[in-house]
């Protein structure tokens, strides 16, 4: 039986765990720490820690919390949010941190994405690709939490950042994030079998069955927020991840 | 004490935390007299082959870790950490540790998975050994493009498939590696070191 990467995305601001919905209105979950400590006990295959803000607001991973994350980690976790230089990821590598994921720096200083690679090995270097449709329907990258509009298509972006020595594709489409609907499989297909880097699917999932869609597309591993703090079509919070046995007859038997 | 051979190569945070978690005190340290004083030894690693050799021999630390597993004292190799415990890779150009006879060779043929290998996968322990003393069927992160061939199929301790059937476990009386990650492996990692910490 071949299995597949199922990994909780928790976005973080200002210490505080959030989701969004389509990359906007934060909504406030709880405490960060407490939840990976919850994902942790439910032996969750991997997780992904972006801080929404960091960037945004110029500020430099905080090593020292990230460090109180990563020590109840039993498993692969992946961050992004404020990672501008090598020893930026040199230090969250020695801090626990299995894989780093970059946004807005990948695009506005390719360069540092073969300098990193060259440091650590490509397997530790996820881009974040976050696209929406331009005002005439077109898929373009966005930036900063999806305020920018870097005009590149989607494709060109992923090919450049594999020439450079990404390991990993986190590929969001952001008019899907916390709308419980699926991914955007269209982005998927286009995307994940024309790159040799794995592709990981996010925003959108609601079930293990939209888990199998973004794998037969050509996804190496899937991503999902909201389906993972929230309950009901009311959106309790709740933090939950399917087990093995779920995981086994809905997703990996199905593939 | 349980040392962590430190050469600037792999997250020996990681390991570190797990053992923490196990209960047991460990040295992080290059250090040769620390080494060789070790009651157990982990040597974990990533990147590139030539890279962890090079760091090896730049410290000295090539004949000091020869010297400890011929004192017989249990040695355990992480990822690339248990790659070089072999003589060779297609990846490089330097010798391994020679610990145990074999090579690394990237995968082939793997048809439409990807290469690295990047994900949980089962382990198939082929020999009643300590170390794979497991309550259900465990499974293992993995991150790898290259894998170990052993040229004693005596010293395969287990196997897993990706595209094709690959050693993922190795062990030689006191030397035994794993290609996947213990420390970032939940319970079964935990299971695994403590098993090795118990030898």
């Amino acid at each position: 039986m071949r299995r597949v990467r199922v990994i909780p995305t928790l976005l973080i601001e200002n210490q505080r765990l959030v989701k969004t919905s389509k990359f906007k209105s934060p909504n406030y979950i709880g405490d960060p720490i407490n939840a990976v400590r919850i994902f942790n006990e439910k032996e969750v295959d991997e997780i992904c820690i972006l801080d929404i803000s960091a960037t945004r607001s110029k500020i430099s991973p905080d090593l020292e919390y990230i460090k109180l994350l990563t020590s109840e980690c039993f498993m692969p976790l992946s961050y992004g949010g404020g990672v501008a230089t090598v020893d930026h990821a040199l230090k969250l590598l020695q801090a626990g941190v299995e894989k780093i994921v970059l946004g807005k720096i990948a695009f506005s200083n390719p360069k540092l994405i073969a300098e990193i690679a060259k440091k650590v090995g490509s397997s530790a270097i996820v881009i974040s690709i976050d696209v929406k449709k331009d005002w005439l329907g077109r898929p373009k990258v966005f930036v900063l939490n999806g305020t920018e509009n870097t005009g590149t298509a989607p494709m060109e972006f992923a090919k450049k950042m594999e020439d450079l020595g990404a390991g990993e594709i986190l590929l969001q489409g952001i008019d899907r994030d916390g709308m419980l609907a699926g991914y955007d499989i269209d982005l998927i297909d286009e995307i994940a079998l024309r790159v040799g880097i794995p592709v990981i699917a996010s925003c959108g999932a609601a079930s293990p069955a939209d888990f199998v869609s973004a794998i037969r597309a050509g996804a190496s591993a899937v991503a999902a927020g909201a389906m993972f703090v929230y309950r009901g079509s009311l959106k309790g919070i709740l933090i939950s991840y399917p087990d093995q046995q779920i995981l086994a007859n809905q997703l990996y038997n199905k593939l | 004490m349980i040392v962590i051979v430190d050469y600037g190569v792999g997250n020996v945070a990681s390991v570190k935390n797990m053992l923490a978690k196990i209960g047991a005190d460990c040295l992080i340290t290059g250090d040769t007299a620390e080494i060789l004083n070790a009651t157990k030894l982990i040597l974990p690693g990533v990147g590139a082959f030539d890279a962890a050799m090079s760091r090896l021999y730049e410290l000295n630390l090539v004949q000091v870790l020869q010297q400890f597993a011929a004192m017989g004292k249990p040695l355990l190799g992480i990822c690339l950490g248990a790659q070089i415990l072999l003589h060779s890779s297609e990846e490089g150009k330097l010798e391994g540790l020679k610990l145990i006879k074999g090579k690394c060779i990237r995968f082939r043929n793997t048809n439409e998975l990807k290469i690295p290998h990047m994900e949980w996968s089962d382990v198939k322990f082929v020999k009643n050994h300590p170390l794979s003393k497991f309550d259900d069927d465990p499974r293992f992160y993995f991150v790898h493009s290259y894998h170990m061939v052993c040229d004693d199929s005596n010293d395969i301790l287990g196997v897993t498939n990706y595209g094709y059937e690959f050693t993922s476990a190795i062990s030689r009386e006191n030397i035994m590696g794993v290609q996947f990650h213990p420390e970032k492996s939940h319970r079964y990692g935990f299971r695994l070191l403590q098993n090795f910490l118990s030898l």
